[in-house]
Parts: structure tokens; sequence; C-alpha cells
């Protein structure tokens, strides 16, 4: 696997409350992955083993716990999440176009990078906007009812100035 | 019981005002009068859209359009349209000011047939203002409970009420609830823990209670909290609802302020505090004991059972674990009484349920129900039908441990048993329409895709069965299947059933057994004659161009992303099937339906 | 706020209760009610809460409470809203646009007509209120 890491670990002081308040308590390992999923986008190593170190559990553990789970990422992810919900109603109303036309735009697959940084092309789970099927999210924003010939517009909407054509 | 025909009255705020509850009973009246009263199902529903000329009766299956109806009327409306079969001329309106309005005389019903207890909050009160749930009889169960009930007053209750577990198995709450009461004097901590990893792919009503209506859970969290003997209770919630988690953040923190969470509760001098633990998208924690392992910070793999949660749970206590809309269910029945809500549902299955109604429906949204309504209510009434006109083809329930149910069961009573003995089951609540463009073989290697990667793989019979049986589903939509595919499906899912360590692996092959059983003429199409007949599976599909129909506007050839379609203006279009990478584009395209599938 | 005794607590109940139940009969006051669960936002629930606002103001309308609410579970026709004021049936409106809101506010609030187009139904009954 990738090693990804941040060039110095370095957890924010509020990072560090968090995981000093989470610390004594069981089961904490997994919350405290969230935050430090917030803080840096995804599980660099480093951190993780930082983590390991902070509140004494063997980094085995934690890697253990990070593979397990979809939601925990281990390489950094672009600067733009796209993700095409795949829940049933989504899929039955095209969702599986929405993602071949996207590698098809961005030369990437599913749970991959462009390789100018700018976008993540991930699949998930319901979303809960069944109504609006089929739904692309990019970032916090939502495009319900889209097809494949609406999607360039939407990536040209979040690719980031300056990057325009690449 | 299946009506001939429907006589829709419109309930809208309009023409309600125009008497139109009058109408209806007169209908009734009259229908009974007749004996017609088993042929002809009359309901009100919600507004046509078309007040200006209520009130409006609406009468199924030839959409007979009604216009300025009196009570008076009823009695001709009966003996002539629904008795004799002839519309009622003087009453209909012209065709002309009907089209002006036909986009929105579509809406129909959405609310009226419903019966919300879970749901009674949601949409009414300010999710963020714990005051506003207090006003509307919030933490009256509470209050009922700490200072009026005992431990077995509270289950007894339960008892009364049928309620049975809302996250899919349906198993009485009262008894789990019991199992743990029983114990608690002999556990050193005893925890109550709610499941809200709402994990199938299209049902969302526990987010949108907890969205909604926070403090009902909370609540009754802290009702089995004192019948049980826990301080502590944790809600178990995905990652990926954000909105939900800050409102549960919020009502927890007013919670505290207000003393309805923490130490002497109210001054009774019971304690209890709730805990959020965040899932991180592993479909499989929304099983218990996998669920009871992430908590405790590990990889969510299921544990044998028994022993039982309610017996050896979290950290090894015993512990309750409830659905969120079990759990919203709760203060109602305290506070109404469990014989009050007995009354809601079927003999079998009390009270009401959440769905969420997708696909191809019109009226796609979360509905709730009494337990017993049939489909064709669901969604015809409520739902509002198929859009464009298409042929309805199957409802899903269960998600990827479910089923599917046909046409021909459209009017069994929707209850636990009933969906069971169809082969589907109600699991979370998730209902998937599909109509006659869905292709079933497609849809179940759908369900059979996610299970695979949501095996936790602890088990041989899931991880390997989920992956053989995706692989043969694989085959047979791109063309490769042989007719033992489907006798090694059937092998591979009885050994399944019977073998997985859980739920997961135990219902993984439902979707395919249930297809099987209703569609199997859809899977020998696929193997035998290597088609299709709904045009989803590419590898099985070739689009021609009919040349009768064909009259040459282009507008497929332009449409085409690999410009295999030649033909001039005017001139019957081809085409090229080498080249052809059958995206269906041409075919949603023609307007003259000149495009077909092979 | 301190914790809360038992009688507090009831108190508490009855006085909110009268307070929301006086909206509702109360002459002067227009309730709007706009559902804001994950799909209503997502198809632009913030945008018509704001719309209101500043069309309530433009309007000078000042006896007008917009409140926000869960999910009324009606996806397709997002965003939704709820109307009660007096002279006018309770209203559920579907598809609330901007643009719908200012034909919302001068029909119905101020001219007391139902704008057809939008009216999606009433709403179900309540059975904290039977
Ligand atoms: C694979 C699998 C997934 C499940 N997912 C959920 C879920 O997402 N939500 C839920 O409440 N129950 C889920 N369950 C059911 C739980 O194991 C358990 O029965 C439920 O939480 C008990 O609560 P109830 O009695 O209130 O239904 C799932 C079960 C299995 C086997």
């Amino acid at each position: 696997m990738s090693t990804q890491t941040v060039e110095t670990a370095t957890f924010s002081d509020e990072l560090l409350k968090f995981i000093e308040t989470w610390k004594d308590k069981r089961g904490n390992i997994i919350m405290i992955m969230h935050r430090i999923q917030q803080e840096f986008g995804f599980l660099p190593w480093d951190a993780m083993a930082h983590m390991a170190k902070l509140i004494d559990v063997p980094l085995a553990k934690i890697y253990g716990v990070a593979t397990f789970y979809h939601y925990f990422k281990l390489e950094k992810p672009g600067r733009n999440k796209v993700a095409v919900c795949m829940g049933t109603a989504c899929y039955l109303k095209g969702a599986r176009d929405l993602i071949d036309e996207l590698s098809n735009l961005l030369d990437v697959g599913v749970d991959e990078t462009t390789e100018d940084g700018e976008f993540t092309v991930e699949s998930v789970r319901c979303v809960g906007c069944c109504g609006l099927a089929p739904v692309v999210m990019v970032g916090d924003d939502v495009y319900g009812k889209i097809g494949p010939d609406g999607l360039p517009e939407i990536l040209a909407k979040h690719r980031s100035a300056g990057t325009e054509g690449a | 019981m299946a009506y001939s025909s429907y006589c829709l009255v419109c309930g809208g705020t309009g023409c309600e005002s125009s008497k139109a509850d009058l109408i209806y009973r007169e209908l009734r009246r009259v229908a009974e009068e007749r004996g017609v009263d088993n042929d002809v199902q009359i309901v009100k529903t919600g507004c046509f859209g078309f007040c200006e000329k209520g009130p409006i009766v609406k009468i199924l299956p030839d959409e007979s359009f009604y216009v300025e109806v009196k009570p008076e009327d009823a009695t001709e409306l009966i003996d002539e349209h629904v008795i004799k079969g002839r519309t009622v001329k003087r009453l209909m309106i012209k065709d002309k000011e009907r089209k002006k309005h036909l986009e929105t005389e579509d809406d129909i019903s959405f609310y009226q047939k419903q019966v919300r207890v879970v749901l009674r909050n949601c949409g009414i009160i300010n999710p963020e203002d714990i005051t506003e749930y207090i006003a509307r009889e919030g933490y009256a169960a509470l209050e009922k409970v700490l200072f009026t009930m005992s431990d077995d007053d509270v289950i007894a209750e339960l008892k009364a009420s049928g309620l049975r577990g809302r996250g899919g198995a349906g198993f009485p709450t009262w008894m789990k609830w019991k199992f743990t009461k029983d114990i608690k004097h002999t556990a050193e901590e005893v925890f109550v823990v709610c499941n809200a990893d709402e994990g199938d792919p299209g049902a969302y009503m526990d987010r949108s209670t907890l969205e909604g209506d926070p403090h009902s859970v909370m609540e009754a969290m802290t009702i089995a909290g004192y019948t049980c003997g826990a301080h502590k209770g944790y809600i178990y919630i995905r990652a990926e609802y954000p909105l939900a988690i800050k409102r549960l953040q919020t009502a927890m923190a007013q919670a505290r302020e207000y003393g309805l969470l923490g130490d002497d509760i109210l001054g009774s001098g019971f304690n209890f505090d709730i805990e959020i633990r965040l899932g991180a998208g592993a479909f499989v924690c929304g099983e218990e004991t996998a669920l009871l392992a992430s908590i405790e910070g590990e990889r969510g793999t299921p544990r044998p059972r028994p022993p039982f949660p309610a017996v050896k749970g979290l950290w090894g206590m015993p512990t309750v674990i409830n659905n969120v809309e079990t759990w919203a269910n709760i203060p109602m029945i305290i506070l109404r009484g469990g014989e009050w809500f007995a009354k809601i549902g079927t003999d079998g299955s009390k009270g009401t349920k959440v769905f969420a109604l997708t696909g191809k429906i019109n009226n796609s949204g979360l509905i709730e129900v009494p337990m017993g309504t049939t489909l064709r209510e669901i969604i015809y009434d409520i739902g509002g039908g198929i859009p464009k006109k298409k042929q309805f083809k199957a409802v899903q329930t269960g998600g990827p441990s479910g089923g599917v149910i046909t046409a021909e069961h459209l009017d069994t009573p929707m209850d636990f048993d009933n969906l069971t003995k169809l082969g589907s089951m109600m699991g979370s609540g998730g209902m998937i329409v599909m109509d006659e463009d869905d292709c079933i073989v497609d849809v179940t290697k759908f369900y059979l895709e996610f299970s695979v990667e949501e095996s936790c793989g602890k088990c041989a019979p899931c991880r390997i069965g989920t992956r053989k049986m995706f692989d043969i589903l694989e085959r047979i939509t791109s063309g490769k299947g042989e007719m033992e595919d489907i006798d090694r499906l059937e092998a591979i899912a009885v050994s399944m059933q019977k073998a997985s360590l859980c739920g997961l692996g135990q219902t993984a092959a439902n979707p395919v057994l249930s297809t099987l059983k209703y569609f199997r003429q859809e899977y020998l199409e696929h193997i035998e004659n290597k088609r299709c007949p709904s045009g989803v599976c590419k590898d099985l599909v070739r689009y021609e161009i009919d040349a009768e129909k064909c009259i040459g506007c282009t507008v497929c050839a332009r449409r085409c992303p690999v410009n295999c379609i030649a033909g001039e203006r005017k001139t019957v279009h081809i085409i090229d099937q080498d080249a052809c990478i059958k995206c269906g584009q041409c075919y949603d395209a023609c307007k003259f339906d000149a495009v077909r599938i092979a | 706020m301190a914790k809360m005794t038992l009688e507090e607590l009831r108190k508490l109940r009855d006085e909110k209760r009268l307070e929301l139940n006086r909206r509702k009969v109360d002459e002067k006051t227009i309730e709007v009610i706009v559902s804001m669960g994950t799909s209503g936002i997502a198809a632009g629930a913030k945008e018509t809460l704001q719309a209101f606002i500043d069309e309530l103001n433009q309007h000078g309308i000042t006896n007008a409470v917009i409140r926000q609410s869960g999910s009324l579970g009606l996806d397709h026709a997002e965003p939704t809203i709820e109307i009660h004021m007096k002279g006018m049936p309770d209203t559920i409106y579907g598809s609330v646009t901007p643009a719908v809101v200012t034909e919302i506010v001068d029909r119905h609030i101020l001219k007391k007509e139902l704008v057809d187009k939008h009216v999606f139904d009433r709403p179900a009954p309540d059975i904290i209120k039977e």
C-alpha cells in the first residue's frame, strides 16, 4: 500500500484537546480517527502512528480498523470529492451511466484522484435524497435529477480557477 | 379484496370547504345502498390542484374527471358511471379547459392516508428547540414512567402494544426489554443502544426521524434506561448523516440543560446520559452484534448469537438495542397506552410503518401508514402511480436482504408476516418501485454487488457465496449464462442461508431466490435467447431503426456519441452495429418510436 | 436555564402549548414552516427560507413567524412549506422556489387566495391534537 504522509503530522490544539477528552473513554479509537480524518481529509500514516502513541494502542490495531471501514481514507483525496449516489433509486435512474461518464471525462476510476489533484470520484451509498435521483454530490453541493450531459458543467463549476482545461 | 373501480373525492383545501366531505359520505352511502361498496372504493384524496372548479370527483380506471359536483349528484354518479359504466356528461369538464390544468391534476393524496405516530413531530416542530417538543407532549411519557410506573408496568404496556422491532427482524420489543430487566440486578452495568446505522441503500426514515424529532428517540432511550437499569445510552449513527448528528448534539445539550438527561432527572433520583458514536460506512455494522463491536472500537464483525445482546452485549454487559423507528414509537405507547397502539395495524403487526417510497413513482418520499395497508394504496393512492404511464413491474422491499412483490400481490396487506410469506421482508422499510424498463436480473445483480462489497469476510459461506452468485449474475447479464447457472444459484443460496454467521449472509441470497420465483422467465430469456427484454443489459441489447417509422429527422444521428448512425435527412437511418456502444441515447432521443430494442 | 423539576416541566409545557396554539388562532399571526431535512436543503430550502424573510420584510409584514422543521417526507416536491393563518386553510405548498415565495406572499398571505399550482396537500391528521 502507498504510505502517504503529511510532512509533519502535527496535530492542531483542538485535535489534541479532543484526544485528551476521549483518551480514557472506552471504545474511543473510531471517534478519534474520525476527528483526525476531519483535520487532514484522510488518515495519513504518520498521524495514525502519532495517535497510537498518544492513546497507547498498537498501530496494527488502528490500521486494522482503518482498513475495515469504507469511510476511512488512507490516500489523500482530490480538492473536490465527486460522489455519485449508488442507492437503489439512483441506480435504477441511471447512476451507473454517471459513473461511466465521469471516468470518461476525468480519466479516473472509482476511488481514484485525477492527476492534477482536482477531483476524486467516489460511489456512495444512498445519500437519502431519493426523490431527486439520480444524485451527484460535489463537496457539500447536491445536484439532483441529472444526466451524463449535465456533468461537464458541474465539473467546470468546481474546478479551481487557473486549472481550466487542464 | 379487489375493487374494480376507484372513486376519488378531492379532499384538498379548496374542495373541502365546498362540501367535499358531504359528497364523499353521500357516495359511500349510495354505493352501500346499491350493494356495490365492494366493487368501488371511495377515497378522499389530496388536492387535484384544480380548486376553482371544485369540488372534484375522479373515477378510475378510466380517469373521468367531474367538476363542481354537488352532494345531490352522488346517486347519479354511482348509478350511471359505476354501475352502468356510462359517464355523466353534464358534470364533465370541457377538454380545452382541462388540458390547461393537466400538470397539477396529477397530484394526489400524499398525507391523508397516512397515520403519523413515528413522524408525529416531523415537519411540525423545530427540532432545534426543546420547548417545542415539550409543548407537544414531549417528555410527558418519561414523566409518567419515572413517577408513576414500575419497570414491570412499562414492560406490560409494551407487551399490550404488540410493538415489534422496526430494524428488520420484527422481534417483539417487550421481550428484549424483559430479558435485560430480569438480570439487571446481577449485572455490573447495563446499556441502552439506538441503532441509527441505516444501511439499506434505499431507506432514510431513521435519518429523517432524527433530523425532525431527535428528542423522541432520546426520551424513549431514557425510559428503557429506567426500566432495564441502565445509566448510559449510545446512539450509533452513520457518519454520512451530518445534519442528523448535529441536531442530535443540539438536542442532547438542551436536554442536559433542562435536566432531562444527566443526574437526578426531574428530581427523580434517576441518572441517565447518552453519547453519540459514529459509524464509518460499513453496512454490516447495522447488524446488532457487529454494531456493538464497532462501538467498542473494533472492526465491525458480527459474533455468533446466542448469547443475545439483551443478555451479553456491549463489553459483555446486558444491552437493550433497538432501531430508531422502534424508539420513536415508545413515548406514544406509554402516553396513550398499549391498547391504543394495538388498535392500529393487523393481528400480528401492530402500529404503523414508515416507508421510503422511491424509484419509478410519482410522489416519492417518506410515508407512514398503518400496518396492513395494501401496496396498491401505497403506490396508487399515496404514491400517485408510475410516471409516464409505464407498466408497473414489481416493488422491492427489504433492500439487499429482501425480495420483490409483483402485480398479482398488490392487494396483500403489508405486514411482517405477509411480506415474509411472499419471500420478501419488511426490512427497514425501503420500497423501490420498478417499471417495465427495469431489468430484474440487473437489479438482482446490483444487490449482490452490494453484498459482495459489504460482506465482512469473517465467515466463508457469505464471503465466497456472495462473490460466486455475483459472478454468475454477471455472466448471465453479459450473455454468457448457461442453464446450469440457475441450479447453481439455488444451491449456493441454500447453503448461505443455512451456514452464514449473521443475518447479512443468511439473507443475501433473498433477492436471487425471490426474483427466480417470480421472474424465472426473464432469467431464461437472458440465458437461452441472450436477450434482455427491458433493454438494460447492454451486452444483450441491439438497437435497430424501424424503416417504417423513421422519418429521417436526424435527431438520433446527431445524438449518437460515436457517430455510428448513418442516413440523409428525410431518409431512413441505419445503425452500424459493429461501432454501436449501446448507450441507448438514440432510443431515448427518437420521438417516433422508430428506434427499438431488437 | 437551570435543571427543571417536575412541576417546572409541566408549567413550561402548558405555557408553550398555549403560545403555539395562540399562534394558530391569533388573527394577527401568520406562521410559515419551512421543511429543512437533508433533501429539503439539497433542493434549496435555505434559499426558500431566505426568500420568505426578504419578501415579508419587503411588504412590511411583521406579524409572521417563520419556523424551520424537519422533513415532511415529500421528497419529490421539495422544498416544501406549510402555512397557517386565520381565514385560510392550513396548506402545504411544494416546489417552493424563491419565485414561488413571491407568489405565495402576494396571493396566499396578502390576497388570501390559494396558489393552486403549488398546493400539494393539507397536513396529515395530527395524533397529538386528537
Ligand atoms: C446485515 C444486517 C444489517 C442490519 N442493518 C440494520 C440497520 O441498518 N438498522 C437497524 O435498525 N437494524 C439493522 N439490522 C437489524 C439489527 O441487527 C437488529 O435486529 C435491530 O437493531 C434490533 O432493533 P429492533 O428490535 O428495534 O428492530 C440489521 C441486521 C442485519 C443482519
